[in-house]
């Protein structure tokens, strides 16, 4: 079978779906590579290199969509290509069909088969396919890179010989791939990184990278992640929680880069101009969120905003495209895993088979019907709490119901008999007594073992208040009476001083 | 100052002291919890002395001011290893107290006159009860005081019949209380309390002799239980509710701490109370298992620093050996150190290790260790398999692993700190001898277990100095 790559026509796309390099490994497959004439020039991939690889270099993109079975490309088909696309063939590129429904439809009205890169299911077997996750780490180090570019202070802190200087600080909103990247980037250039996310399982992966994990003040425990390791929208309590943290946070760091998408919709708008206005003068903002609509109020796609108090807010959605050649590589060796998957005999033909989960969820249409959503297949990427913890395998020897039951009983009949004989002055005593156990009990129960020592010594001092009794005997007229009152007196006090005082001291050691 | 008053503020001393018990229960409220009691045990002893005493005003204020400086200049000399002395010598003087308050209170002439019938006997079993916990508590913690600082050897002192003589005790004390009863309604009755008095004071003697020196936070606990028992029975003798509550709020809670220790060494607590290891009249001291366990691999402070040096999970886990060679200081100068490198360093706590609930806990707060690296064993037990190097401090029983695997092991079922599951175990030992228990250890002689010979402080400078 033939593959044929042609020249991206997307304006500024720089990037191409393959390189020599994997085309060599493809024609190992078994394939033969056709690569229109100048498409790997953006992305400095020169025709040479490619004939080098053993690949057709072709003069027209039509000569491509014409001659080849499976089509690669980096950007969805646009314009007229769309019309060239044939029944028998095969077209892979990013498509984001969920926001793109004509594009959809025309694709199934050609009947061909059309495989989306952008919906390759997320599990553990396909992360070798996953482009978005390649174009993501690609765009968050680069994100940084921008800010770096029109942020006018060092990202490290330094002490020279002309002063200290202050390191920058950086706060990245929303910790997945992209955001990740972001953080290793900028901590590596010595900045100070804060990282929030809706998702509480990348806190580890946050720390992980060196960075502060934000936690929002809020009391619920709600879990922000959705289904195939994505956020979720979040409840309007959490988002206000949120939307003060951000607000707090603007007031102080130099860099802000947001990163937070939720699958099929717009971005949520987590910076709003009124926090944008509190940043320090010279800041910078990125949202790679941009081309969703952008996190930040005041984002334009593709553009620079530059505010009047000297902020700046990048809006570029080409930021994988400015690195073209390390993205090309990587996609390009995405794609490649994709082929090998698909073409099991190594012999150049593509099979899509549909029992094939990765293959079932990246195609959108085939056959001239639409295939797209895939058939859910839920996957997180850590398991939810209850599936965590599976119900114990251990049979517990159920706790004997008569046991206590038998004990209250004879507790009973003990205290009736009492309650019989006793007057009712001692009954009066009695009934404080048994409360007291209880509430002691009560009490007692969840102390902390750290706090063993002190507790005792403090129940210590307490248990003292026996010097009560020796008070009320010291008034006795008679002198042996009054005598062993006060030495009574004595000791408990030693006691009661000793006890708390001791006490204070232990509790004053106990620090964080 | 009336009646009425002096109750209310017996209600809210009492309020005081629950707030207090709750306080300690966490961190974040312990402080208060402490200046809760203190205030508490203020507004009791002012009620009272402005509210019910009469007369020698200038004796009592002398008691009290001795006591109390006493009191605080002992608790400022004292050195946190030594906690465990203090808290017996301090229960021992609540149980004197409550002897001296209850033989007083059995002097007063007016007893006769306030009481008859039922109500006299009543108040004289009050009486017999208060002394008896009393002087229970005194004798027991006396010896355990003993026990704890040195004074007396740990090991269980088993007599040939001890649960014969502790029910002959037992009867006696009961037969006295009869006679007791009888005798006092016709205005005698010393002597049989006087008697009751020693074989009261025989019985704490024995009971606590007879216990290990490994359960020895145990005992701790539960003579606190019993001086809050004591002042209990007093406070029934003398009908006065601030003195019942208060002494039922430490007597439950000393009791609840008892149990949870016992819960901690998988023990009844019945069979710690009746005495020692080797109560099925096994042979404590491990004997023919332990024989030939093996060669133990010794290793030496350079190579211990190296090792800590290259590891990126630390756990270190305290025993009584630190307390002992005060080791604590140096244990956290080198945690610096390895964090310093950003090797995680965590401490694991064996709910009995040390002589007293909590007392590695307390040592290393005195070290300034942040308590958030502490952790309790239930909370890093399962982590050893991630841990590089764990470094036993003068622990024995509580790494032991023979409680696991030796179903005849006086410490069996025992949960303990399973640090042979962690890359490498170091071991600080003075010498190869037992731990408390007196049972041999197989972790000694565990492949990835390296033992450190000579006194922790000495040792672990050393170790300091290589890093």
């Amino acid at each position: 079978m033939r593959i044929g790559v042609p020249r991206e026509i997307h304006a500024g796309e720089q990037r191409v779906a393959t390189t020599p390099e994997v085309a060599l490994q493809l024609i190992k497959l078994g394939f033969d590579v056709a690569v229109e004439a100048g498409a790997g020039t953006a992305a400095n991939y020169s025709d040479d290199a490619y004939r080098d690889a053993g690949c057709e270099i072709v003069n027209t993109a039509d000569d491509i969509w014409t001659n080849a079975n499976v089509i690669l490309k980096v950007r969805g088909p646009e314009g007229d290509e769309i019309s060239k696309l044939r029944a028998e063939q095969t077209l892979i590129s990013f498509l984001w069909p969920g926001q793109n429904p004509d594009l959809l439809q025309q694709l199934t009205d050609s009947g061909a088969t059309a495989m989306a890169m952008d919906s390759v299911p997320r599990i553990s077997r396909a992360q070798k396919m996953d482009a978005l996750s390649s174009m993501a780490n690609i765009a968050g180090y680069r994100a940084v890179v921008e800010a770096a570019q029109l942020f006018p202070r060092f990202f490290t802190g330094q002490i020279t010989a002309a002063g200290k200087v202050a390191p920058a600080k950086v706060m990245v909103i929303g910790a997945g791939v992209a955001g990740l990247a972001a953080i290793g980037t900028a901590k590596s250039m010595g900045a100070i990184v804060r990282a929030f996310d809706t998702r509480p399982e990348v806190k580890e992966q946050v720390e992980s990278m060196d960075a502060e994990f934000l936690m929002l003040d809020f009391e619920e425990d709600e879990d922000g992640s959705g289904a195939g390791g994505y956020a979720k929208t979040m409840s309007k309590e959490f988002i206000d929680a949120e939307m003060a943290l951000f607000r707090e946070q603007a007031k102080e760091v130099d860099i802000i880069i947001t990163t937070a998408l939720i699958p099929g919709r717009p971005a949520p708008k987590l910076i709003l101009a009124d926090m944008i206005h509190s940043m320090k003068d010279g800041s910078v903002v990125v949202d790679l969120a941009a081309e969703q609509g952008g996190n930040c109020e005041l984002t334009e796609a593709e553009q620079i905003v530059k505010t009047e108090n000297g902020i700046s807010i990048i809006g570029y959605t080409d930021l994988p495209s400015r690195m073209a050649a390390q993205s090309s590589q990587l996609y390009a060796t995405n794609l490649r895993h994709l082929l090998t998957d698909m073409t099991p005999e190594k012999d150049g033909n593509v099979v899509s088979d549909f029992d094939d989960e990765v293959v079932r969820g990246a195609t959108v249409c085939k056959g001239g019907e639409t295939t797209y959503p895939p058939p859910a297949a839920l996957l997180s990427a850590v398991p939810k709490k209850a599936e965590a913890a599976p119900a114990p395998v251990v049979v517990e020897k159920e706790p004997s119901v008569m046991g206590p039951i038998v004990g209250m009983i004879a507790g009973g009949l003990a205290l009736l008999g009492l309650g019989a004989v006793a007057p009712e002055s001692f009954m009066a005593h009695f009934t404080v007594f048994v409360l007291a156990c209880f509430v002691g009990y009560m009490v007692i129960w969840n102390v902390s073992p750290a706090l063993h020592t002190p507790l005792m010594s403090v129940t210590n001092a307490i248990s003292s208040i026996i010097v009560i009794g020796a008070l009320l005997q010291i008034s006795a007229t008679n002198t042996t009476i009054m005598w062993i009152a006060a030495v009574t007196i004595l000791l408990t006090s030693i006691n009661i001083a000793g006890g708390f005082a001791v006490t204070r001291r232990m509790l004053e050691m106990f620090r964080k | 100052m009336s009646q009425g008053i002096v109750t209310v503020s017996y209600i809210i001393a009492t309020i005081l002291f629950i707030l207090a018990l709750g306080g300690l229960s966490n961190q974040e409220t312990a402080r208060r919890g402490n200046w809760y009691g203190i205030i508490g045990m203020t507004i009791a002893l002012l009620a009272t002395i402005l509210g019910v005493v009469e007369r020698h005003y200038e004796i009592l204020l002398v008691a009290l001011l001795i006591g109390g400086t006493i009191g605080v200049v002992l608790a400022r000399r004292v050195q946190m290893t030594q906690m465990p002395e203090l808290v017996a010598v301090l229960h021992s003087l609540v149980g004197a107290a409550a002897v001296a308050v209850g033989y007083a209170s059995f002097m007063d002439p007016g007893r006769l006159s306030h009481f008859s019938g039922v109500e006299l006997t009543i108040h004289d079993i009050e009486t017999y009860l208060g002394i008896l916990i009393g002087a229970v508590t005194f004798s027991g913690s006396v010896i355990a005081f003993g026990k704890l600082s040195g004074r007396i050897g740990g090991k269980p002192l088993t007599l040939p019949a001890r649960h014969w003589f502790n029910l002959g005790l037992l009867l006696g004390a009961i037969w006295f209380g009869r006679e007791f009863v009888l005798q006092s309604a016709a205005g005698n009755g010393m002597e049989p309390l006087m008697i009751m008095t020693v074989i009261a004071l025989l019985f704490g003697i024995h009971m606590v002799m007879a216990i290990g020196g490994a359960d020895m936070p145990v005992v701790v606990s539960m003579l606190n239980s019993y001086s809050g028992w004591a002042a209990s029975a007093t406070g029934f003798m003398l009908g006065n509710d601030l003195l019942i509550v208060t002494g039922a709020l430490v007597g439950s809670s000393g009791a609840i701490l008892s149990y949870i220790m016992c819960r901690a060494m998988n023990r009844k607590f019945l069979a710690v109370i009746a005495g020692g290891f080797g109560t099925g009249g096994g042979t404590p001291s491990g004997g023919e298992s332990s024989e030939d366990q093996g060669e133990v691999l010794p290793i030496d402070a350079h190579e211990t620093a190296a090792l800590l040096a290259g590891a990126k999970e630390v756990m270190i886990i305290p025993g009584y050996g630190m307390a002992v060679a005060q080791a604590q200081h140096t244990v956290f100068e080198i945690t610096k150190a390895l964090r310093a490198k950003k090797i995680n360093v965590r401490f694991g706590i064996h709910p009995v290790a040390g002589r007293m609930p909590g007392h590695m806990n307390v040592l290393l707060a005195e070290a300034r260790v942040p308590y958030d690296i502490v952790f309790e064993m239930d909370e890093i037990n399962e982590d050893f398999p991630n841990v590089d190097v764990s470094v036993v401090i003068g622990a024995n029983d509580i790494v032991n692993p023979s409680a696991l695997t030796d179903p005849d092991s006086p410490i069996a079922g025992m949960p303990v700190l399973e640090c042979w599951k962690g890359a490498t175990s170091i071991v600080l030992k003075r010498s190869m001898a037992t731990g408390y228990a007196g049972v041999q250890n197989p972790l000694f002689f565990k492949e990835n277990s390296r033992m450190l010979f000579g006194d922790a402080k000495e040792t672990l400078d050393e170790v300091l100095k290589a890093l």
